[in-house]
């Protein structure tokens, strides 16, 4: 009952991707979100593959041939998207802002994704006082609004605004900060979990080395829910980049397109009913947000059973799904751990079992001890900026 | 009665109209005249609680736990008729907790579920179905995870019942020992059919169906194949001087408590002795402290007091570096067989896992050969090893279980409940498995379960523990056959018997034994 | 005697079972004390993470004034001791209340924070009315009608407004309803005539509804609220997606619950069982996740009321930030810290009075 529904090993690799497989056993509204999200996405990602070749201008050009643009131009045959207060092309910006996103993305993500992995593991599995002070120091930060620690952050790392590369750094490195927490609290609830799995504890009766018991068996199985959480701070990457860009902490106009900055000039222009200079970088931001939160929202409710849609008719009644829960109960003291946690919700009740305690533990109470407590689910954390 | 998948469940459950969206249901159910396939949702809500009630597993599940039990009680009562009065609720609701046995009956009403024992929260789900006059009650295993001394008082309730109110009872189990304790007839259903359908007493003597006959055989019986029945004092004497493999003295296990509440005492001064090549069975209810016991034989409890000590090693203060080495001289085999394997990893591999830990000088070719050698003993074809645990049934993994416990050839054995998450008829092979392998390999074992009849077939001498003391250690046919202790006898006693016959005797001297105290 | 044994048998073996009313008073008391350590925490952060770069007095005048003036400045306010012993001073000034002057205008940081503090009250509380009322019934329908197109609409309607900025909705909600329509104003909290009648209130309140409504003037209680529509539907937008979701998944995953098939089995109605049975099991994760989300609103209050020029703090802080104004900056961001930390104390506190199981 651990089993993960991991694709069957039999398929090629690449059906056991997780976007692909998610893909492969989603059915009805579930699977239009996870498509419509993947479009998304991959235009996000495509635009910025290709911004040199898509769009007309660079992102600081305010004339063409000789020619000065004109500021606040409505759209127009030259400028699609019409101009900004600045005289920029908001076409222009709009799809060079997309390189921006991806590059904080892809950095902050990556970055929290290594510290926070390694940090949860660590301090799952061996737990004491120095899990005791990283998950108060964790609790600390995650519950701190990412915005504000943003801010404080880009005023260190940059004092203020600043060029391309720095100012993507400083919006990448506070983001990262913020995540680090997230990635950390679920690898660490996971690894406690699975601690007291019996799988890895027949691995610690047999005398297996901590390593090769923490990256052999407890990582490879912690790790299935990051795809998840992946996508969602992503979104939340790019709310925060537009966040920061948009009280004017963000990267400067000239070092590279950002879109808050951009949202942030238009206010005056939104109040003399110029629409466009706000309409299409706040429209970018939607599609690009709304592409990978829908593909998180769908891998997670494929994840958790009891959200996942269920196929209708002949297919789904011949499965016995019954089957399981007969076995499960078949002993009076079947009370181990997780033989009663479906998969995909373990996100929610992870975070809230300790590992010595469950065994003996006949109710929950998450209130019973502070740390132990899973106020958050994925998903339902992030404060939205 | 049935075995897991047989479809007992899906077919009380379609009674109600209680099965998920996606079902489709045909054919039909007459429950006093109407058929309620196919009723409209609103006909089939008041058919529901009032013409058949339902009790189900798990009692601690099946109330919420949010709320009074008197709110619970009343929200049944008032979807049949919203005008009751909250009076007269309170009187039903009294009467009716009075009637299962719930004393201080009108006080207890605005507890919550929590404040309630497993027995008494089940005997409050029976309350219920009484409150609402039900004439038909759907009992769905309503005894499967209660201790075996709390589940003969809930079927001496439900037996009750039946004798005052007349109710009918729809019993559905796997435990042929309720069914013979509380069924007049008997149906057998086997992969969604039923294959055999007779009175209770004609079943159990004489069973047609081939599938009902392997059933009855399969259960484990106390006394049946006793493996110390045959023990004469000479082999008692040889085993006792042959070499302690563990050796505990006023063992104790305690957990500290959390946010200062007090610690939990799971073992409280136990003493025993485990020879070499000896099975020492350990029975409880529980929370009697005997998972405890075996855990902090392989080092995953810590103990807290008195002595433990395995293969000379003493476990109070154990540090994990010089335990090491004696590591691959114990197995251990897990009660649950779907979670104690790696799922990225094919049986194989689990297999060699001790190998390539403690045996680094074999080469992959030697490991493999011990891998197909050992598959070979417990019986499963050596294909296998490249298969993954989830491909498995559930008695295939609890055989690789063995496999992988036994592969170093250990010198004890702890097996942790290893069949009680499996089917009777696949509990019955294992268990036979495990007897072999204990003749082949000579390995000493502590086999722990909360089944007397399980343990009497495998054990030399059983230990008895309850609440975290061990009340009775011996052999096993003087334990079972002669019970020193007040709580082993009633264990015993409490211990449905596949025969109806049979059961309708102990029933008789347990109420006398009751009453007489 | 079988009672007895019964008992015996099943005593949950929690080890805190048999104790009385004393449980839950130890449990308010540790989680009171855990404030401490997570505002300390915050603090030290904030402090080094701040001065990590230098001063604020450079930061907020270098360049401006000559070296020797600077250095003379930095050496009055302090700034060149080691910083271990500022940090120390200044969590001591903390604990006083104090937290710093500003530089731009020479003010007390905390009387900043009460004049423009309950502003952002205001705003948080009018936004919570918007998101609760929206959120949490629509969740309710939506797990109610799970899977079916009802659910499936409102399920991408919560998406849309959790996944598009505060900022963005609030512009185009002004481009729409004040620009486009002008039925709303463009900004602010209330218009300069609204203003200067506020003034005549002796012993004013913090907010400015209240204080309409003490007045009893209609045109300056329209005036009120007109201009807080806009802001409190933007930021109620957010939260109240994310509330929908929450509701609703909570929601689904306790009517799957046993005890809710238990209910059905007595013929408990479907809607009753959704509104009664399963609502309050499903609020208590709910009602510990909604605490965070209130404290995390003050990030999104800083982007609405720079969108609407709501003087608030997260506006002034803005304003702070970019007269590099860093102690001000400092003192708003601890002002969060210690919001997050009682915010979550009272969130815990509130579900272990809706759960009996803590309650004995």
């Amino acid at each position: 009952m651990t089993a993960t529904p991991i694709a069957d090993r039999r398929d090629p690799w690449y059906l056991r991707l997780p976007v692909v497989a998610d893909l492969r056993r989603s059915a009805g509204l579930q699977r239009g979100m996870l498509i419509a999200g993947v479009i998304m996405t991959g235009l996000l990602l495509l635009v910025a593959l290709f911004a040199p070749l898509l769009a007309p201008y660079s992102w600081a050009q305010t004339t063409a041939d000789g020619v000065t643009f004109g500021a606040q131009q409505p759209p127009s045959a030259a400028h699609l998207l019409g101009t900004t207060v600045s005289g920029f092309d908001v076409l222009s910006r709009v799809i060079w802002g997309t390189r921006t996103a991806v590059a904080v993305i892809c950095l902050a993500v990556v970055a929290s994704l290594f510290i926070g992995v390694l940090l949860g593991l660590v301090s799952g599995y061996f737990g004491g006082w120095l899990d005791r002070i990283l998950v108060m120091i964790a609790d600390a930060v995650y519950a701190f609004p990412s915005l504000l620690l943003a801010i404080v952050l880009s005023i260190v790392i940059s004092g203020g605004r600043s060029g391309a590369l720095v100012g993507i750094l400083a919006a990448a490195i506070s983001i990262t900060v913020v995540f680090i927490p997230q990635y950390f609290r679920v690898i660490r609830a996971e690894t406690i979990r699975l601690k007291a799995e019996p799988f890895v504890e027949s691995a610690k009766v047999i005398g297996a080395p901590v390593s090769r018991i923490l990256f052999g068996h407890v990582f490879k199985n912690a790790t299935r829910t990051l795809p998840l959480i992946f996508t969602l701070n992503a979104s939340e990457a790019i709310l925060t980049l537009a966040g920061l860009g948009f009280i004017g902490f963000g990267i400067e106009p000239t070092a590279a397109a950002e879109w808050g900055y951009d949202l942030n000039r238009s206010v005056a222009d939104v109040t003399s009913g110029i629409w466009w200079t706000a309409l299409f970088p706040g429209l970018a931001i939607v599609i690009s947000v709304l592409g990978v939160t829908l593909v998180g929202e769908s891998m997670n409710d494929l994840n958790d059973p009891r959200l996942r849609i269920r196929r209708r008719g002949r297919k789904a009644a011949a499965r016995p799904r019954r089957r399981r829960d007969d076995f499960r109960h078949r002993c009076p003291r079947n009370g181990s751990p997780g033989a009663d946690r479906a998969p995909g919700c373990e996100l929610r009740h992870r975070l809230r079992r300790c590992p010595r305690r469950q065994r003996r533990e006949p109710l929950r109470r998450p209130w019973r001890d502070p740390r132990d407590r899973g106020r958050i689910r994925v998903g339902q954390d992030s404060h939205r900026a | 009665m049935g075995e897991s998948g047989s479809g007992k469940t899906v077919t009380a459950r379609s009674i109600l109209g209680l099965l998920p969206d996606t079902a489709e249901t045909s054919g039909a159910i007459w429950l006093e005249g109407t058929n309620v396939v196919g009723l409209s949702a609103g006909r089939m809500r008041s058919v529901r609680g009032r013409q058949a009630s339902m009790v189900f597993q798990e009692p601690s599940a099946a109330l919420n736990p949010v709320f009074p039990i008197w709110w619970q009680f009343a929200e049944g009562l008032r979807a049949h008729n919203p005008k009751l009065k909250r009076k007269e609720l309170r009187r039903r609701i009294v009467e009716a907790l009075k009637q299962v046995g719930i004393p201080d009956a009108e006080k207890r009403l605005d507890d919550y579920p929590h404040e309630f024992s497993g027995g008494q929260k089940q005997r409050i789900i029976i309350a219920m179905a009484l409150a609402m006059g039900a004439e038909l009650i759907i009992a769905d295993e309503p005894t499967t995870a209660l201790d075996v001394t709390v589940q003969a008082e809930i079927l001496q309730l439900l037996r009750d019942i039946r004798d005052t109110h007349g109710t009918s009872i729809i019993l559905i189990t796997h435990n042929m020992g309720v069914v013979a304790d509380l069924a007049d007839s008997v149906l057998v259903m086997y992969r969604g059919e039923v294959v055999e359908r007779d009175w209770v007493r004609e079943l159990f003597a004489n069973p047609r169906h081939p599938y009902t006959r392997q059933l009855l055989a399969a259960v484990p019986r106390i006394g049946v194949k006793s493996a110390s029945r045959d023990l004469g004092p000479e082999h008692l004497a040889e085993l006792e001087s042959r070499e302690p493999v563990v050796v505990a003295e006023g063992l104790e296990v305690t957990y500290p408590g959390r946010l200062g509440s007090p610690p939990f005492r799971a073992v409280r001064g136990v003493d025993f002795t485990i020879h070499a090549g000896e099975v020492l069975g350990l029975v409880g209810e529980s929370g009697s402290g005997k998972t405890t016991i075996g855990r902090a034989m392989a080092g995953l409890e810590a103990v807290t007091g008195g002595s433990l000590r395995v293969l000379g090693h003493e476990m109070r203060g154990f540090k994990e570096r010089a335990f090491k080495p004696l590591r691959r001289q114990i197995g251990f085999v897990f009660q649950d067989p779907s979670t104690s394997f790696d799922p990225q990893l094919t049986i194989g591999e689990c297999i060699e896992e001790p190998m390539v830990v403690h045996a680094r000088d074999l080469s992959a070719t030697e490991r493999r050969d011990r891998v197909a050698k050992i598959l070979e003993a417990v019986e499963l074809p050596r294909e296998y090893s490249r298969r993954f645990p989830h491909e498995l049934s559930g008695g295939q993994r609890q055989r690789v279980s063995f496999a992988r416990a036994l592969v170093l050839e250990p010198t004890l054995l702890i097996a942790d409940e290893p069949t009680s998450a499996l089917d009777v008829s696949v509990q019955a092979t294992v268990l036979e498995l495990f007897t072999e392998l204990q003749h082949r390999f000579g390995f000493a074992s502590l086999f722990i379960s909360h089944d007397l009849a399980v343990v009497d077939m495998l054990a030399h001498r059983v230990g008895v523990l309850f609440q975290g003391r061990l009340v009775e250690l011996g052999t096993g046919s003087q334990v079972m056959s002669n019970p020193d202790d007040d709580y082993t006898q009633r264990l015993l006693a409490s211990l449905p018997v596949p025969d109806p016959v049979e059961q309708a005797k102990r029933r008789e001297f347990l109420r006398l034994a009751a009453g007489g105290s | 005697m079988i009672e007895t044994l019964e008992q015996a048998n099943t005593t949950e073996p929690a080890p805190d079972s048999p104790k009385g009313g004393g449980s839950l008073l130890r449990y308010l008391v540790a989680r009171f004390l855990l404030i401490f350590p997570t505002m300390f925490i915050l603090v030290t952060v904030v402090f080094f993470l701040m001065r990590m770069t230098g001063d604020p007095i450079t930061a907020a005048l270098g360049g401006r004034l000559p070296p020797d003036q600077l250095a003379e400045r930095i050496h009055q306010a302090g700034y060149d001791r080691p910083l271990i012993v500022q940090y120390f001073e200044y969590l001591g000034q903390i604990v006083r209340g104090n937290f710093g002057t500003t530089f731009t205008d020479n003010q007390p940081v905390v009387e900043i924070l009460a004049r423009y503090g309950s502003a952002t009250a205001e705003l948080v509380a009018y936004s919570l009315v918007v998101a609760i009322g929206f959120g949490v019934p629509l969740g309710m329908y939506a797990a109610y009608k799970r899977d079916r197109v009802p659910d499936a609409v409102l399920r991408v309607l919560a998406i849309l407004g959790y996944a598009t900025p505060v900022f963005f909705t609030g512009l185009m909600l002004k481009l729409i309803f004040s620009v486009q329509l002008g039925w709303l104003p463009v900004a602010g909290r209330i218009s300069t005539a609204g203003e200067l009648k506020m003034q005549t209130i002796t012993n004013p309140t913090p907010f400015y509804l209240i204080d309409a409504l003490r007045l009893g003037d209609l045109q300056l209680l329209g005036d009120v609220v007109t201009h807080a529509i806009l802001p409190a539907v933007a930021l109620g937008l957010l939260t109240g997606g994310i509330f929908l979701r929450l509701v609703r998944t909570n929601l689904i995953g306790t009517l799957e619950r046993p005890f809710i098939e238990s209910a059905r089995s007595r013929g408990v109605a479907e809607t009753r069982l959704v509104r009664a049975h399963a609502l309050r099991p499903a609020f208590i994760p709910v009602i510990t996740v909604m605490g965070m989300q209130i404290a995390l609103s003050l990030a999104g209050a800083v982007l609405t009321e720079t969108t609407f020029e709501w003087k608030g703090l997260g506006f002034m802080l803005v304003q702070y930030m970019s007269a590099r104004d860093y102690v001000a900056v400092q003192g708003i961001v601890m002002l969060t810290a210690v919001i997050v930390a009682v915010a979550n104390f009272v969130v815990d506190v509130v579900a272990a009075f809706v759960d009996p199981r803590v309650r004995y």
